[in-house]
């Protein structure tokens, strides 16, 4: 398959661009390593000492020396040490990722179930009091700021249901299933209502277009009975947009998603990184970075494969 | 005996207020089963929506019936007033009994799914079949519209036919469900000539086989000669006239009926053609072309290596001359315009040379676009639509620029108030007018008009003509007149040049080329233009292949040998 070839060529080099990127900004950030750890009793060491620990750190060396060293370490799958946790990088974030990642596959699940089945429920009844009663509520959920909808959600659960989500540690999935799901599923749909509200709106932008197109009137032409006009003739057609915006979103979401995580103290990539770049943990930055930006690459790939599928011209190639 | 259909005062309106306006103002006929009824008009004329409103898919584009009766005889003897039926009705209606083919064959199939797929739903929806018996109905289906390796097909997706193929697999969908009445809505339009003659056989044949009636929506007189029983004119959402075809063809009552069978321009093979060509001293070649050819690589990128290329255009040769216009005929696909863009240098000649002279000014060569709609920038008022060519080329827009402004509107028959105006505010035809004004802000020697009149009605089509041959007079202007239309070109053409798969099949002077064709392929094309004087007659279905233009890498064509037919008529030799 050259096309996959060519695509996953670009990788390194996409990679790399991103991890110079990183690498010298957060350089620029004032303060050190040492200066966050030790905060103002950092003022107590000597120089002698602050040298010591600078080179114990890898931080006495010209920046671009310290990148060559770091990057040959990632060539061999050695993300480096992170300074606050003394642990590898990379199993710092593989212990992170799972939460982020069931997360983020819940928030979509809720988005795409939620969002598409409406948006065509709205396109189908057009300027109809359903349509107008969907527009309005993805409207307040794309307007609503997630921290209002996750302060709600607890405040409901805990005052009225006398419920407390697990908060401060993860129980995977494979430990505990319901506990997991407990866990996790307020969150998810704190996220999930947003994502499905954009959802909902390109779903019906985009099956309005698809409902006056020639094919769907041929389909009437022949008989087809509406549901499967609607399902089988127009939403195969509508769906690009839809995959375009779930791929971002969910490329998003694998990143961390910091306000969620925080109000339910998840214990989830966002907040590594976020915490690692307040500690001025470089290591620990870059390699997270580095992380999120190739789950974004692997994101992309899926989506344009998704295209694919949806789309023999795509597939095929036009003629 | 009943008759299949019988629509009494049908009206029909579109949005919130739509009895106050329809658009259909009181359609009456009766149809007869197995007979043919064809609505001819221009647009605006309701015929559309007419045809829309017999299966109620005029619901669905926002249209609603307002008044009036449409008495469909069923099989089993009842009658449905198909005006008054529900939803669950008349989808028991649809495709069953009532069939229906689309101007449009790009873009009505659906693209994600096979065509054998939508045939197949087809067949399960109105004859109960599934599995295996649909997928043998539908292969049957194609092989009945003619579609080669028919079992192969099935499995393709509509990007991957030709548009008269697409017309074809919406021919065989819409008979799946062996219906009663068939309504074609300009099923040929956006067909190249010979593309047309197929389906017209195709639909004549199918319609004579299964005892069909059919409702023909067309604004081609000389289409309606050929497969009306009836005929029934249309304006402004009336009926004008209404007979026998022979009674409305021979002897037309109304004059609106007049005016549009005077208006089309009817093909007399080679006896209408111009005789104002220049004579043979004076003239004066603007641009030479010779050898012209251009081709598309195709494959190539990254990793994949080039594997071949698309010959376009292969070893085009031929002069223009000012105050002389040189037609170019062939189907789509065969070259027309990309010997077009070539001249104006908006695709690169991978070969050959195009000679411009000097002109009148620095830039010689204009053009005139077919679609008058998408040609003008919406956002911009005429004056700056005008002044366009003259900054690009580096004028200033001052008061002599706005006086060759009012003087080209003028000649082309706005008034100078046009100016503060902007594109939507005008007819098709103005539109068009516009472009052709534009066209000649730089005072260019050549035009180049590709398909410029297709798009428009057939009396505005005739206006616009007369326009062309006058300014070109007045201006000696020398025009490259691109046209699918055989009848069109008779009327503008000094010279015509037949493409035929990239190449330069006959060339010459046009009384000479239409009237004694010699290539075979040419005799093909004249043979498939509609006439007034044949009526109800049966075309031949003919399903030669037009070659591959994908020639491998390195590929290179045997010199053209040539036969000097007549003077100024030369055609090339067949292997």
């Amino acid at each position: 398959m050259p096309y996959l070839a060519r695509r996953l060529l670009t990788f390194p080099l996409i990679l790399i661009g991103v991890s110079l990127l990183v690498f010298f900004s957060i350089r620029m950030i004032p303060g050190d390593a040492i200066t966050a750890m030790l905060g103002t009793e950092s003022g107590l060491l000597t120089p002698v000492q602050r040298q010591a620990l600078a080179e114990y750190f890898g931080i006495d060396q010209p920046v671009l020396v310290q990148y060559g060293r770091w990057l040959s370490g990632v060539m061999q799958g050695d993300l480096g040490l992170s300074v606050t946790h003394g642990r590898p990088v990379l199993t710092i974030i593989l212990e992170r990722f799972p939460l982020t990642l069931e997360l983020a596959l819940l928030s979509m699940v809720i988005a795409l179930g939620i969002g598409v089945p409406a948006g065509v429920l709205a396109a189908t009844q057009s300027e109809r009091p359903s349509d107008v009663t969907v527009r309005i509520i993805a409207m307040l959920g794309q307007s609503t700021p997630g921290f209002v909808v996750g302060l709600v959600i607890i405040y409901v659960l805990s005052v009225y249901f006398g419920f407390v989500p697990t908060m401060g540690s993860f129980v995977p999935i494979w430990v505990d299933p319901l506990a997991n799901l407990a866990q996790l599923i307020f969150p998810a749909i704190t996220l999930g209502f947003a994502f499905a509200a954009s959802v909902t709106r390109i779903s019906r932008a985009s099956m309005l277009d698809v409902l006056s197109d020639d094919y769907v009137r041929t389909a009437r032409a022949k008989g087809v009975p509406k549901l499967s006009v609607v399902w089988h003739h127009a939403l195969p057609n509508a769906l690009i947009p839809v995959v375009t915006l779930s791929g971002v979103e969910f490329g998003y979401l694998l990143g961390g998603a910091v306000i969620v995580e925080q109000i339910f103290a998840l214990p989830g990539l966002g907040r590594l990184t976020l915490e690692a770049i307040g500690q001025r943990d470089y290591a620990l930055v870059q390699g997270c970075v580095l992380f999120i930006a190739f789950n974004f690459l692997i994101v992309n790939l899926l989506v344009d494969l998704a295209y694919a599928a949806l789309d023999p011209r795509i597939r095929l190639g036009a003629r | 005996m009943t008759p299949l259909l019988r629509v009494r005062e049908l009206k029909v309106g579109f949005g919130r207020k739509a009895d106050a306006n329809p658009v259909v103002k009181g359609v009456s006929f009766d149809l007869e089963a197995g007979q043919t009824l064809a609505i001819v008009g221009e647009s605006g004329s309701g015929k559309s929506v007419t045809a829309l409103s017999i299966n109620r898919l005029v619901d669905f584009g926002g249209g609603k019936i307002v008044g009036g009766s449409m008495a469909f005889a069923r099989p089993d003897g009842s009658v449905l007033d198909i005006a008054s039926a529900d939803e669950s009705a008349l989808t028991g209606i649809r495709g069953r009994e009532i069939g229906m083919i689309f101007q449009e064959p790009m873009t009505s199939l659906n693209p994600v799914h096979t065509v054998g797929a939508q045939i197949e739903e087809a067949f399960r929806l109105n004859r109960g079949l599934g599995g295996a018996a649909a997928q043998a109905a539908a292969r049957e289906a194609l092989e009945r519209v003619r579609i080669p390796d028919a079992a192969e097909r099935l499995r393709y997706y509509p990007h991957q036919l030709s548009g008269g193929m697409r017309q074809r697999v919406m021919i065989a969908m819409a008979l799946a469900g062996n219906p009663r009445l068939l309504i074609a809505d300009e099923p040929t339009t956006a067909l190249d000539v010979t593309v047309q003659a197929q389906i017209m056989a195709l639909l004549a044949e199918l319609k004579a086989e299964l005892d069909m009636a059919m409702i023909f929506i067309t604004h081609d007189m000389g289409l309606v000669a050929g497969i009306a029983d009836q005929i029934m004119v249309m304006q402004q959402g009336e009926v004008v006239e209404r007979g026998p075809t022979d009674a409305v063809l021979d002897s037309p009552q109304h004059a609106y009926t007049k005016h549009l069978l005077e208006a089309v321009p009817h093909f007399r093979g080679g006896a209408a053609v111009r005789t104002d060509r220049p004579a043979e001293g004076v003239r004066k070649p603007v641009v030479a072309v010779d050898g012209l050819t251009v081709r598309f690589p195709i494959g190539g990128g990254f990793l994949a290596r080039k594997s071949g290329a698309i010959h376009a255009v292969e070893g085009v040769t031929f002069d223009l001359i000012a105050g002389e216009t040189l037609a170019i005929v062939g189907e789509s696909g065969s070259g027309k315009s990309t010997t077009a863009r070539a001249i104006l240098g908006l695709v690169a000649a991978t070969r050959g040379a195009i000679q411009t002279a000097p002109g009148r000014s620095g830039r010689p060569v204009q053009m005139v676009f077919q679609d008058p709609f998408a040609s003008l920038n919406p956002r911009l008022t005429v004056e700056s639509l005008m002044a366009e060519p003259a900054i690009a080329a580096g004028q200033r827009v001052d008061a002599r620029l706005r006086e060759r402004m009012v003087f080209l509107l003028e000649r082309v028959g706005l008034s100078a108030e046009a100016l503060e105006r902007y594109p939507h505010q005008f007819s098709g035809g103005q539109r068009q007018r516009l472009c052709i004004a534009r066209a000649l802000m730089l005072n260019p020697d050549v035009v180049v008009l590709d398909e410029a009149v297709s798009a428009l009605d057939v009396s505005v089509q005739a206006r616009v003509l007369d326009l062309l041959i006058d300014l070109q007079s007045e201006f000696g202007l020398a025009y490259l007149f691109i046209s699918h239309d055989m009848a069109v070109v008779e009327r503008i053409a000094h010279r015509v040049a037949v493409m035929y798969a990239g190449e330069v099949v006959e060339i010459g002077a046009a009384s000479a080329v239409l009237s004694q064709p010699h290539h075979a392929y040419t005799r093909r094309l004249i043979a498939a233009v509609p006439e007034m004087e044949r009526r109800r007659q049966r075309y031949d279905v003919d399903t030669t292949p037009v070659p591959s233009l994908i020639k491998p890498k390195g590929f290179e064509p045997q010199p053209a040998a040539w036969i000097e037919v007549g003077a100024d008529h030369r055609a090339r030799v067949e292997e």
